[in-house]
């Protein structure tokens, strides 16, 4: 039912004709809806053979939702997808594949255990006589296909033994073993050095002489530039602009990605910013950060971004106990504290919203009041029992403020929408009664009308003297809610910026690291 | 969900009740409350055992040397009786509880610090401590006649009309049902098998809790091992053999979700009970024990398809909810 209506309203998404040359596919109209989200609304784009498209959106704007319906992953709820002009359905991951669609993605998916060889052909070995498998036709193609990326490495080893740069190249290595026409990179350079990334890109530019297509998927704009001819940019699940990227400054670009006039929509409140509650000193951490330190006043939001693997979580998480920091010093109100667990970071005052509420925030099976209790049960509780009637009274009161929407709070969590269940996390935290409240990613994979509930809410919060921590990948977010801005970049701290200073183009400078 | 929970209950109730009143139309004098009261004291032990294993399966994690537990302990409470017959009863079940609870705390240990998974802790410790239980007794038998007569004859007492084994079961239920719902351990337990993540990052200490999961369960086997060697009146090494299987299909019968953090004490105590049914009735009404075990293992099948099920079922609703709130939206 809500299909049809969505089929009724389809526009057309008019791609710009560029004479003889045709687009070796296309997408028209693609929207794919998830319970509570859309993720793709109305999306065209149209890949070229011998050309890089580059896909740049925020996290969360749509581009994996993309790849996996060009992998065959999801299936689109509307749109078409037009492979030399015929239109094609992907059912399946095999299909894609059929098709000549590969993808190498963020993390490699390769197996550790297995050999070289069998990594780039598993699922497809070529067969001998018997239907046994052929090993010599697999380490011969292996080697050719290594051979092809400029790479020695001998196919009868096992993975493990490789460096993360070699695994790439495996990983490129096995997209390429099948015969691909269209090539997917989701952000190929993310664990890469320069070097190598310089490497990747000579395979890039073979790649585009063979006359594949390229959807490179990247947040760097100096590698954008670098390797791609056309550029599509997506934002809140639909796409906001194409084009050539010759002749399109990088601010414009910027501007599409970002998009919205950032300080009207968000419901800031005036705060007075009080006196410092938190300090922190030279936070380190052997292998996720270094060297970081910053101070929280009170009703003071700071905004931390950075880049995905930038070590944001990695140092929200040691300020909650839940690992350990090798050196720094941690003062909170005055008072040097040692934060060893996450009971004792509760204990403190300081709680962590964690950035995955289905696996990091609640126990679906458990009631909403005792999920609401569970951190606050030394209050609850009498003489070391518990006692029902203090949680049900304590869930039903931020229930209330909330505006949580439950048949009844002795409900299983698991039965509620995700954004009742974004609020019975929110509600486990502020019953602790904390003073300093870590947000991570507070309105990722929620809608645009859920997101400025929890921004006015993140408001009132400082507004009655909590301080804020909110980690976001969202640009328009962060300029949006913060006082300040700390950015951080491949574990360190880039920079901390006033609120008057901060602009979409400082930050992502200071976390991508151009100049 | 609770509802759903709660029909379950019901609906194994009624399987239970159809059962009996099936099995007496074709074995006169088996519903008649003596032979009941009789079937609830041979289930005894396995209720403990069940309640003992749902604790351990509700934190996500698995204790299969509960038998074994049970064959060394009780080995080691026969020897002691035979040795100091003087010894007074409550001695020598503090001493079945401690065994028995330092026995859980290694798998605990291991578990928690070591970070051992529990399936391969206590598949070790299994043949461990009924290893220990030969060492311990040279693969000599405790006859009866070794025991005194306090410890073989308490367990069966009769008070109120019921056995004092049944009435130790009761007691059992009662803790149980006090523990997982009233104390804060109980509610951490769920919560670790129910989002061990969540839960850590509520503040809770998920290898604690399994630890002391374990312990709990050590400390059930000693207690049962104190029974089972009364009730039987002999201690071996092979004593409850594979009983620690029998324990784990009560939990499933009973709805206790294998992956953890779903479940209720008397969905424990019914699957046990429901077991100890079918034990009792099909060699009454002439079926033989090879078929017995056969219908034992497709009752558990069943059931497990059946909590399959529950849970897709759970998640269909879910999106029913969602996508009318989306239209309406």
């Amino acid at each position: 039912m809500v299909k049809t209506t969505m089929n009724a309203v389809a526009p057309m998404t008019v791609i710009e004709s560029r004479g003889a040359q045709k687009p070796l596919l296309e997408m028209r109209g693609i929207s794919q809806i998830f319970p509570g989200v859309k993720a793709l609304d109305q999306v065209s784009i149209a890949l070229y053979p011998g050309e890089v498209t580059a896909l740049i959106g925020e996290n969360g704007a749509g581009k994996s939702t993309l790849v996996k319906i060009l992998t065959g992953i999801y299936r689109p709820n509307e749109g078409e997808i037009l492979l030399d002009g015929q239109p094609v359905q992907f059912a399946s991951a095999q299909a894609a594949i059929d098709a000549g669609v590969t993808a190498i993605h963020q993390e490699t998916v390769l197996f550790d255990e297995l050999t070289v060889g069998e990594n780039i052909f598993l699922g497809h070995a070529p067969r001998g006589r018997f239907g046994t498998i052929d090993w010599r036709t697999i380490h011969a193609r292996s080697r050719e296909l290594l051979r092809q990326l400029e790479s020695e490495i001998d196919p009868t080893i096992r993975l493990k033994d490789l460096s993360i740069a070699q695994r790439h190249l495996v990983a490129i290595a096995r997209a390429l073993s099948v015969e691909a026409r269209i090539v997917i990179m989701d952000e190929p350079t993310a664990a890469l050095s320069r070097k190598e990334i310089d490497d990747l890109f000579r395979i890039v530019e073979g790649l585009k002489r063979q006359g594949k297509a390229i959807l490179f998927i990247s947040h760097k704009f100096d590698e954008v530039y670098e390797i791609a001819e056309n550029f599509a940019v997506f934002r809140d699940g639909k796409a906001v602009g194409q084009g050539r990227l010759k002749g399109t400054p990088q601010a414009d670009i910027v501007r599409l990605m970002v998009g919205r006039d950032v300080y009207d929509v968000f419901p800031k409140i005036k705060v007075e910013i009080g006196q410092t509650v938190l300090s922190v000193e030279n936070y380190c951490h052997p292998t996720e950060f270094n060297d970081i330190s910053f101070d929280l006043k009170r009703g003071e939001i700071l905004g931390v971004y950075g880049l995905i693997g930038a070590g944001r979580s990695e140092l929200c998480q040691s300020l909650f106990g839940i690992t350990r920091p090798s050196s720094g010093r941690l003062t909170l109100e005055g008072n040097r504290i040692e934060i060893r667990s996450s009971a004792e970071a509760i204990a403190a005052g300081i709680v962590y919203v964690p950035e995955e509420r289905g696996r990091h925030g609640l126990a679906l099976p458990m009631p909403i009041f005792q999920n609401m209790s569970l951190p606050s049960l030394a209050r609850t509780s009498r003489s070391g029992l518990l006692n029902a009637a203090n949680e049900l009274k304590l869930a039903r009161q931020y229930a209330e403020r909330l505006d949580l929407r439950a048949a009844a709070l002795s409900v299983p969590v698991g039965t509620l929408s995700g954004g009742n269940q974004q609020k019975v996390v929110i509600g486990k935290w502020l019953a602790t009664q904390p003073k300093v409240i870590i947000l991570d990613e507070p309105t990722k994979g929620i809608d645009i009308g859920s997101k400025a509930a929890v921004h006015g809410f993140i408001s009132e919060l400082a507004s009655q003297g909590l301080s804020i921590i909110m980690v976001s990948s969202e640009l328009p977010e962060i300029l949006g809610m913060s006082d300040r801005v700390m950015v951080m970049r491949e574990g360190l701290q880039a920079g901390i910026f006033e609120r008057a200073e901060a602009s979409a183009e400082v930050l992502v400078r200071a976390a991508t690291g151009n100049a | 969900m609770t509802r759903l929970l709660k029909n379950r209950e019901i609906l194994l109730t009624g399987i239970i009740v159809l059962m009996v009143a099936g099995f007496a139309t074709r074995a006169p004098g088996f519903a008649e409350p003596t032979n009941l009261a009789n079937i609830f004291n041979d289930t005894s032990i396995l209720i403990i055992l069940a309640l003992a294993q749902m604790t351990v399966i509700l934190t996500k994690s698995i204790d299969l040397s509960v038998a074994a537990n049970l064959a060394f302990t009780g080995m080691a409470v026969a020897m002691t009786n035979a040795a100091f017959p003087d010894l007074p009863l409550v001695a020598l079940i503090v001493m079945a509880l401690g065994i028995g609870a330092c026995l859980g705390a290694i798998n605990g240990f291991l578990v928690w610090i070591l970070q051992i998974p529990p399936i391969v802790v206590t598949l070790g410790t299994l043949t461990i401590y009924r290893g220990m239980a030969f060492v311990l007794s040279g693969g000599s038998w405790v006859n009866a006649h070794q025991m005194t007569p306090t410890f073989l004859n308490v367990p069966r007492t009769v008070l109120l009309g019921l056995p004092v084994l049944s009435w130790v079961a009761v007691l059992v239920v009662l803790v149980f049902w006090f523990v997982l719902t009233r104390t804060p351990f109980g509610r951490a337990a769920f919560a670790s098998g129910g989002n061990p993540v969540a839960a850590v990052y509520a503040g809770i200490d998920i290898g604690a809790t399994r630890f002391f999961a374990f312990v709990l369960s050590g400390a059930m086997a000693g207690l049962c091992s104190y029974l089972w060697v009364s009730r039987y009146a002999v201690a071996y090494v092979d004593i409850a053999n594979g009983f620690e299987l029998d324990s784990v299909a009560a939990c499933v019968i009973g709805g206790i979700s294998i992956a953890g953090g779903i479940g209720s004490v008397a969905g424990a105590v019914l699957g046990a009970l429901f077991l100890g049914v079918i034990k009792n009735a099909l060699p009454v009404i002439g079926i033989s024990p090879f078929a017995q075990m056969a219908i034992s293992g497709v009752v558990i099948v069943l059931a497990v398809v059946f909590n399959a099920r529950a849970e897709a079922r759970k998640g269909r609703i879910i999106l029913r909810n969602r996508n009318t709130t989306e239209v309406t939206a």
